[in-house]
C-alpha cells in the first residue's frame, strides 16, 4: 500500500519539479529569447514560407480570433470528410467501416475542440490511417490552438497600452515545432520500449491457452499516444483508453503519462509568470489552482480505497479497494490520482473506467470538469481561469468601492458582460443538455434511433441520471472523459453534445481573448497604494470564492439528483 | 477571409505532413529496436506463440490461475469495461454469483479472504495481472487438482511476482499467462 502512495506523491513532485524549467522555457520561446531548441528556427522558417505566413506582421485581437476560427474551420471540414469515406482508402488492415454523418460530425468535432469524446472503439471505428491522419494530427493543432489563444492575452498584463496581441500563427507553429513534438516524442519513445506497439501491421489472431481464439488489436498507437497526453487530449488509441495494456503497459507507462498529461497546464502558469514578469501572481494562481484540485483528489482517494459498500456487504475482502473498472498494475490510488487529474485538467484520457467509480469519486470528477480551471487544458485552463479573474477583480472592487482595476486597466462593464456571459452560457449547456436529454428519456423512450432512448443507460436510478450529466459536462469542458455506459452513438448524443462541444471550446476562447484585447488597448495607470492587489492570499481567497459560487454551487441541484443520491443509497 | 484561408490551407498541409507522416514515421522506425519490434512481445509455450505478454487471457480451468472477469472475454479485438455503477441492483447479483461460483471451485477459502479483484472485471476487459494475494488465494485449489505441493506453488507465485517499481512505486504484480505457461512447465 505504501508504495501506492509513494507513486503518486512522485508523479505529482516530478510533475511540478519539470514544469518549473519547462515553464522558463516556453517563456523563453513565445519571448523570442535564446532557447534550447533554436536549432528548429530553419524548420519554423520552411513552415511559415511554405505556409504563406508573414511571421514579422502584428495582429490585433480581432485579426488574431478570424484567423484561429479559420484554420479550425477548414481542420474541421477536412476531418469530417476523412472519416465519413474512412472504410474506402488505404491503411486500413481490419476492414473498418466509414463512420455515419452523425458520427463523422461528433468524432471530427470532439478532436478539433481538444476533448475526444468518443462515441466510436479506436479497434472497430477507425482506420490506420485516420488515427495519424484525423485524431493525431488534431490533437497536435488543437493544443497547438490552446497554447497560442493564451498567448494573445499576454500583452493585457504588460505596462504599456497596445493595439496588437502579437501573430497567431506564429504562436501557433512555435507551439508545435517546440512545445509539443519534442515531448510527445519523448513520451511515446518511453511508450514502445514498455511495449506499447507502433508498426502497420493490422490485428493478429491467436490461440490461447485455453485454446480460445481471439483477435489482438494492434496498429500506430505509440505516436498518437504520446500527443494524447502531451497536448491534454485524451482520445484513446484503443477503446479502453489507458487502461488498455497495450496503451498503458506498466507502472512507469503510467506515471509517464500521468506527468506527461499534467506537465503543460502547469508549466502554463509559471511560463505566464515569467513572461509578464510577475512571479507572486503566478504562484496566486497555482496555490488557488492546486488547493481546488486537492479538495477534489482527497475525497476521491478515501472513497476508492474504501470500496464498495455494497460489495462489502457480501462478505468479502477489498484490499485494493474498489476494483470494478479497474486494471490490477495500477491500484485505486494511482486510478483514483489519474481520475481527478485527468478530469481538472482536459485530457480525459482514463486508466480505470470511471462509470464504475465510487459516487464520491463522480462528483468529484464532475466537479473538476465544471469548474474547468483547476490547471485546465493546454492553454484554455488559464483562459478559463482569466475570466473567473476579471469577475473576482470586479466583484472585490465594488465590495471595497474602488473602480475595478486590472494590472492598470480598468475592468468595465463591457468585459464584465463578455466573462459573466461565457460563465453563464457554461452552466446553461451543461444542465440545459442534461434536462433535455432526460425529458427525452422520460416521454420518447422508443424514439427510432441507433440506440432507443430507452437503451441509453447502462445503470438504472441515481447513477443512469448521472451519465446523462456526466456526458454533457465532459463535453462542455472539452474533457472527454466519460461514464462510457451511456449508449451514446446516435443521431441525439452525437449531434447535441457535437454542438456543446464547439461553443464550450470557442467562447471560452473567444471571451477571454476579446476581453484581453479591449483591456490591452486601455490607457495604462500605473499601480498604486490604491490598486487592489491582484497576487496576494487575500485575493486568491475571493478567485476561489467566485469559482466556487460561478460552478460548484451552480451545478448543485444537479450533483444531488446523480452522484449525491447515490451516495445516500448505497450507504 | 481570403487572407485566412489560403494561409489556413497551406499551413494545415504543411503540419499534416509534420505531425501525421513525419512524427509516427520516426516512432516507428525507432520501435523497430524495441522488444517485439513494436508489433507487440509475444509469449510462446510449447513451440507456439500462445499470446501477447501484456494481453490477458481468459483462465476459467480449474488446471490454472484464473484471471479476472472481463467484459469483452479477454478477446483483444476490442476493449472495454463492465461500466456498471456501484448501486446497479442486476451488477451486484453478478458479483454475488462469481462469490458463489469461486467458492464451489475453491471450497477450502473462506468468503471472507476472497480478494475483490476475483469477482470485479477491469477497465480494459484485457487485464493481464492478479495481486500475489488474488494468486495465491487459488494457489489450494490447483494443488489439488494438479496433485502437487502447495510450497512449489507458493514458490512458482513468488519468482512469477513483480515488485512495485524500483522497489519503491506502485503496486506488486502477477502476470497471470507467465504464471500459467510456468505452471504447465512444473512436474
Amino acid at each position: 500500500m505504501f508504495s501506492e502512495w509513494t507513486g503518486i506523491a512522485v508523479m505529482y513532485g516530478l510533475t511540478v519539479l519539470l514544469a518549473i524549467p519547462l515553464g522558463k522555457f516556453i517563456a523563453n520561446v513565445f519571448a523570442d529569447k535564446p532557447n534550447l531548441l533554436d536549432f528548429m528556427r530553419p524548420i519554423e522558417r520552411l513552415i511559415y514560407r511554405l505556409g504563406g505566413v508573414d511571421e514579422t506582421q502584428e495582429m490585433s485581437w480581432k485579426a488574431s480570433l478570424l484567423a484561429l476560427l479559420t484554420i479550425n474551420a477548414v481542420w474541421l471540414i477536412y476531418a469530417f470528410v476523412l472519416l465519413l469515406v474512412q472504410g474506402s482508402l488505404p491503411l486500413n488492415p481490419d476492414g473498418n467501416p466509414s463512420m455515419t454523418p452523425d458520427l463523422a460530425f461528433n468524432t471530427a468535432i470532439s478532436f478539433l475542440v481538444n476533448c475526444d469524446l468518443q462515441h466510436y472503439s479506436g479497434e472497430s471505428g477507425a482506420t490506420y490511417l485516420t488515427q495519424l491522419g484525423v485524431f493525431n494530427f488534431l490533437m497536435f493543432v488543437s493544443a497547438a490552438t490552446g497554447i497560442a489563444a493564451l498567448m494573445l492575452i499576454v500583452r493585457s498584463f504588460l505596462p504599456k497600452s497596445v493595439d496588437t496581441v502579437g501573430n497567431f500563427y506564429v504562436y501557433f507553429v512555435k507551439a508545435i515545432t517546440r512545445i509539443l513534438l519534442p515531448l510527445s516524442l519523448v513520451l511515446s519513445l518511453v511508450l514502445v520500449f514498455n511495449g506499447t506497439p507502433a508498426s502497420f501491421d493490422g490485428k493478429d489472431s491467436v490461440v490461447t491457452m485455453q485454446g480460445d481464439t481471439v483477435g489482438v488489436s494492434r496498429g500506430p498507437a505509440a505516436a498518437m499516444i504520446g500527443i494524447k497526453h502531451i497536448g491534454t487530449n485524451g482520445g484513446g488509441y484503443f477503446g479502453a483508453n489507458s487502461a488498455h495494456p497495450l496503451e498503458n503497459p506498466n507502472y512507469l507507462t503510467n506515471m509517464a503519462e500521468m506527468v506527461a498529461q499534467v506537465i503543460i497546464p502547469i508549466a502554463m502558469i509559471f511560463a505566464l509568470g515569467f513572461l509578464i514578469n510577475r512571479k507572486k501572481f503566478a504562484l496566486m494562481i497555482y496555490g488557488v489552482m492546486t488547493i481546488g484540485v486537492l479538495m477534489l483528489l482527497v475525497p476521491t482517494l478515501i472513497s476508492e480505497l474504501h470500496g464498495n459498500p455494497a460489495i462489502a456487504r457480501m462478505g468479502v475482502a477489498q484490499p485494493t479497494g474498489a476494483m470494478e473498472g479497474k486494471e490490477v498494475r495500477f491500484g485505486p490510488v494511482a486510478s483514483g490520482y489519474w481520475s481527478i487529474l485527468t478530469t481538472v485538467i482536459s485530457t480525459g484520457s482514463v486508466n480505470s473506467m470511471h462509470d464504475s467509480s465510487m459516487p464520491v469519486s463522480g462528483m468529484m470528477q464532475l466537479l473538476g470538469m465544471m469548474t474547468g480551471a483547476f490547471y485546465g487544458g493546454c492553454g484554455v485552463g488559464i483562459l478559463n481561469f482569466y475570466y473567473f479573474l476579471i469577475i473576482a477583480v470586479f466583484i472585490s472592487g465594488l465590495m471595497v468601492g474602488r473602480t475595478p482595476e486590472f494590472f492598470g486597466r480598468k475592468v468595465e462593464a463591457r468585459e464584465i458582460k463578455i466573462a459573466s456571459i461565457v460563465a453563464l452560457v457554461s452552466t446553461l449547456l451543461v444542465k440545459g443538455g442534461t434536462a433535455l436529454a432526460a425529458w427525452l428519456f422520460v416521454n420518447y423512450p422508443e424514439a427510432a434511433w441507433t440506440v432507443k432512448p430507452s437503451a441509453w443507460l447502462n445503470n438504472p436510478g441515481y447513477h443512469g441520471f448521472s451519465e446523462m450529466l456526466y456526458e454533457f459536462t465532459s463535453a462542455n469542458a472539452n474533457n472527454g472523459s466519460g461514464f462510457e455506459g451511456l449508449g451514446d452513438n446516435n443521431f441525439f448524443w452525437n449531434y447535441a453534445t457535437g454542438i456543446v462541444l464547439l461553443l464550450g471550446r470557442f467562447l471560452p476562447i473567444i471571451g477571454p481573448v476579446a476581453i484581453a484585447g479591449l483591456l490591452a488597448r486601455k490607457k495604462y495607470v500605473p499601480e498604486s497604494s490604491g490598486t487592489l492587489p491582484t497576487d496576494n492570499g487575500t485575493f486568491g481567497l475571493m478567485v476561489f470564492a467566485v469559482i466556487m459560487i460561478i460552478t460548484a454551487l451552480s451545478f448543485f441541484p444537479a450533483l444531488t439528483l446523480g452522484p449525491l443520491a447515490e451516495y445516500f443509497s448505497l450507504k | 477571409m481570403k487572407t485566412n484561408l489560403i494561409p489556413a490551407i497551406r499551413l494545415t498541409v504543411v503540419m499534416l505532413i509534420l505531425t501525421s507522416v513525419i512524427y509516427p514515421l520516426v516512432v516507428a522506425g525507432i520501435a523497430k529496436l524495441a522488444p517485439g519490434g513494436g508489433k507487440g512481445v509475444t509469449v510462446e509455450a510449447k513451440g507456439r506463440v500462445v499470446g501477447y505478454a501484456l494481453i490477458g487471457q481468459k483462465f476459467t480451468d480449474d488446471r490454472y490461475f484464473n484471471s479476472r472477469p472481463s467484459a469483452v472475454e479477454y478477446n483483444a479485438a476490442g476493449s472495454a469495461g463492465s461500466n456498471k455503477g456501484p448501486s446497479n441492483p442486476d451488477y451486484l447479483k453478478m458479483v454475488q454469483a462469481r462469490i458463489d461460483t469461486f467458492l464451489v471451485h475453491n471450497p477450502t477459502v473462506k468468503k471472507a479472504d476472497i480478494p475483490a479483484e476475483l469477482v470485479t472485471a477491469s477497465g480494459s476487459g484485457l487485464d493481464p495481472d492478479l495481486s500475489p494475494a488474488a494468486a495465491k488465494i487459488q494457489i489450494a485449489r490447483i494443488a489439488k487438482v494438479r496433485s502437487l505441493p502447495t510450497e512449489r506453488l507458493t514458490q512458482l507465485v513468488d519468482a512469477n511476482t513483480n515488485g512495485p517499481l524500483l522497489g519503491l512505486f506502485g503496486p506488486s504484480t502477477v502476470n497471470v499467462l507467465k504464471l500459467n505457461v510456468a505452471l504447465d512447465q512444473l512436474r
